[in-house]
C-alpha cells in the first residue's frame, strides 16, 4: 500500500515537474528567399513549426502562439501635415531611428488576452508597442501620435499587419500561420521570430530568416542606376528618343 | 499584366500605365503639348512614389516630342538660333531645380511646393486658355471675327540688354529674355516632371512676341533636349529613373502621339484649346483639393 502511494507521488511529481519544464520550437518557413523579379505581385509565407518537449515528445499542452515577421529597421523621417492658413502643409516631423520597413504579427488569440502590456511591451508584440527610438527629446503624447500615424500609413500601404488568430494550432503541437507579403515589400534580411506563451509568460522562442531579394534583370537594373547613374541616365534618354522616333517613322509608313 | 517596377520598387498592372502613356500621348498629338502635367499626377495617384512618378515621367516627354520635332523640322518650323538659346537656358535650369528639389526635400516642403506650383500654373494657363478659346468660340457664332492681335513682345523684354536678330522668329532681342524663359522652363521640368510646353507655348507668343509659325516647333525642340537633361539629372542626383515604367509609358504615349496628331488635323483647333483647358483645369482643381480640403495622406516617410 505504502509502495504504491509513495510511486503515485513519486509519478505526479514527475508529471508536474515536466509539466512545467519549458517547450521547445522548431519553426521553419515556407521559403527563405523572396525573389523580387516580373511577375512578383506579393506573396504569403507560411511561418509553421512544432512545440516539441525538451526530448522531443509532444508537449500535449496548450500554448499560444505568437509569430512575428519583421523586416530589416531604418532611420526615417516622419513628417505631419497641418492646415496652415487654409493650405495642407509639413509642419511638424520626427526623426525615427527604428523604423521597421515591415512588420506583420499573427497570434493564436488576441495579443491582449495571451500576454499583459508589459510583456508586449517588452517583446514588441503589437503595432502599438513598435520601439521606433525616436531621436532627440520627444514628450511622449506626441511621440505616440507621430507612431500612430506611421502605423495607420503601413497598414494601409500593406507593410504592417496584424492577425489576431492568424495562427492555427493543431493537436497542441503544430502551428502554422499565413503571413502576406505585399508587392512593395522592401529588399533586405527579415527575422521570424516565433514565441509560445503559457499563463502569460513567453517559455520559448525561436527564430529565423527570410531574405527579400531582388533578382535578375531587376537586380541588374536596381545596380545599375545605384552605381552608373550617368551611363543609366544615357540609356533611358536612348530608349526614349528611340522610342519616340520609332513610332514616327512606323506611322509615317501606314 | 503584372510588371515589377524595380527603380519603384513595387508591382502595376503595366496596361494601367500604358493607358495613362497613351491618354496623354493623345494629348501630346492633339494640342502639342507634353503631356507630363498629367502623367505625374495620374501616376502618383496611382500609388508610384513622387520622385519616381516625376523622374520618369520627363522621358516620356522626351519619346513624345520626338516626332514632332521632326515633322516641324521638315517643314521649317524650328529657329534653330532661338531654339539653342533657350535649350541652354534648360540645361542651367535644370541643374538649379536639381538643387532646389534637394534644398526643399530637406525641409520637407518639396510636396507642398510641388503641389502649389500645379494649382497655380495650370489654375491661371487653364483660365486664360479657356477665356481665350470661349471667347473664339462665340466670335465665330455671331460672325463677328475677333481684333487680329497685335504681335509684339513684351516692354520688359525690349528693356534687357545686348540684342540679337532671330530671322526665323523675326525678332531683334536680347537672348537674355529667351535664356531666361528656358531656364524657368529647366525649374519646372525637374521640379515637376512637365515639359513645360503649355507654359512655353504662350510665353513665346504673348511675351517675346515670336511668329506664331516656328513657336510649336520651337518649343517642341527645347522640350526635347530639356527633358532629356531632366532625365540625366535625375539619374545623376534622384537615381529615381525607373527605366521600366518609362518604357511602358512610352509604349503608350509615342502611339498616342501619332494617334492624336492624325486626329489634330481633323477636329476644330479652338474647339480642342476649350478641351485641353478643361482638362488642364481639371488636374488642377484636384490638386487644390489636396492642398485646401484634405490631403491624401497627413503622414509621410521619407528616409533619413
Amino acid at each position: 500500500m505504502r509502495g504504491i502511494g509513495a510511486s503515485l507521488v513519486a509519478l505526479l511529481a514527475l508529471l508536474l515537474l515536466t509539466g512545467a519544464r519549458d517547450p521547445i520550437l522548431v519553426p521553419e518557413v515556407s521559403q527563405h528567399e523572396v525573389n523580387l523579379q516580373q511577375g512578383f505581385t506579393g506573396t504569403e509565407l507560411l511561418l509553421f513549426g512544432a512545440i516539441l518537449t525538451p526530448e522531443g515528445a509532444r508537449a500535449a499542452q496548450d500554448y499560444d502562439i505568437i509569430v512575428v515577421l519583421k523586416g530589416p529597421t531604418q532611420s526615417v523621417v516622419l513628417r505631419e501635415k497641418q492646415k496652415v492658413a487654409g493650405v495642407w502643409i509639413n509642419v511638424a516631423s520626427t526623426e525615427l531611428r527604428s523604423a521597421p520597413s515591415y512588420f506583420a504579427i499573427a497570434s493564436s488569440k488576441p495579443i491582449d488576452r495571451i500576454v499583459d502590456d508589459k510583456t508586449a511591451a517588452i517583446y514588441e508584440l503589437g503595432l502599438k508597442w513598435l520601439q521606433l527610438s525616436p531621436i532627440g527629446a520627444i514628450d511622449p503624447e506626441e511621440q505616440q501620435r507621430f507612431s500612430a500615424g506611421l502605423v495607420e500609413l503601413n497598414r494601409r500601404n500593406g507593410l504592417y499587419r496584424e492577425e489576431e488568430g492568424g495562427v492555427k494550432v493543431s493537436e497542441q503541437v503544430l502551428y502554422q500561420a499565413r503571413i502576406g507579403l505585399p508587392s512593395r515589400v522592401p529588399t533586405g534580411i527579415y527575422t521570424a521570430e516565433t514565441y509560445a506563451v503559457y499563463k502569460g509568460r513567453v517559455v520559448a522562442s525561436a527564430s529565423s530568416q527570410v531574405e527579400v531579394r531582388k533578382l535578375g534583370i531587376e537586380r541588374a537594373i536596381a545596380n545599375f542606376a545605384e552605381n552608373y547613374g550617368f551611363a543609366y541616365g544615357l540609356l533611358a534618354v536612348f530608349v526614349s528618343v528611340g522610342m519616340g522616333w520609332l513610332a514616327g517613322r512606323l506611322f509615317a509608313l501606314i | 499584366m503584372d510588371v515589377y517596377l524595380p527603380i519603384a520598387n513595387l508591382s502595376v498592372n503595366g496596361l494601367i500605365i500604358v493607358g495613362l502613356g497613351a491618354l496623354t500621348g493623345l494629348l501630346s498629338g492633339m494640342f502639342g503639348v507634353g503631356g507630363g502635367f498629367l502623367t505625374t499626377p495620374l501616376m502618383i495617384f496611382y500609388g508610384i512614389p513622387p520622385t519616381v512618378a516625376a523622374a520618369s515621367a520627363a522621358s516620356q516627354v522626351t519619346g513624345a516630342s520626338v516626332s514632332g520635332v521632326f515633322a516641324h523640322t521638315r517643314r521649317g518650323g524650328v529657329d534653330y538660333q532661338m531654339g539653342a538659346v533657350m535649350v541652354a537656358g534648360g540645361i542651367v535650369g535644370t541643374g538649379l531645380g536639381a538643387l532646389l528639389f534637394n534644398l526643399l526635400e530637406q525641409l520637407g516642403q518639396i510636396d507642398t511646393v510641388i503641389n502649389i506650383l500645379y494649382v497655380a500654373l495650370l489654375g491661371s494657363i487653364g483660365g486664360l486658355m479657356a477665356r481665350e478659346s470661349i471667347q473664339s468660340i462665340r466670335a465665330e457664332r455671331s460672325g463677328i471675327p475677333l481684333p487680329a492681335r497685335k504681335r509684339r513682345h513684351h516692354p520688359m523684354v525690349a528693356s534687357l540688354p545686348m540684342r540679337w536678330r532671330f530671322y526665323r522668329s523675326g525678332l531683334y532681342i536680347s537672348p537674355l529674355a529667351p535664356l531666361i524663359l528656358g531656364m524657368a522652363t529647366g525649374v519646372l521640368t525637374m521640379l515637376m516632371g512637365i515639359g513645360g510646353g503649355f507654359i512655353l507655348v504662350p510665353a513665346m507668343l504673348y511675351i517675346l512676341g515670336m511668329s506664331a509659325n516656328v513657336v510649336v516647333g520651337t518649343s517642341l525642340f527645347q522640350i526635347l533636349f530639356v527633358t532629356m537633361a531632366t532625365t540625366m539629372m535625375h539619374a545623376l542626383t534622384t537615381r529615381a529613373v525607373d527605366i521600366v515604367l518609362a518604357s511602358l509609358l512610352l509604349l503608350g504615349s509615342v502611339t498616342g502621339a501619332q494617334v492624336g496628331a492624325q486626329f489634330a488635323q481633323k477636329a476644330s483647333p479652338v474647339k480642342l484649346r476649350l478641351i485641353l483647358a478643361v482638362i488642364v483645369l481639371l488636374v488642377a482643381g484636384r490638386m487644390a483639393l489636396g492642398l485646401g480640403y484634405r490631403p491624401d495622406e497627413i503622414y509621410t516617410v521619407a528616409p533619413l
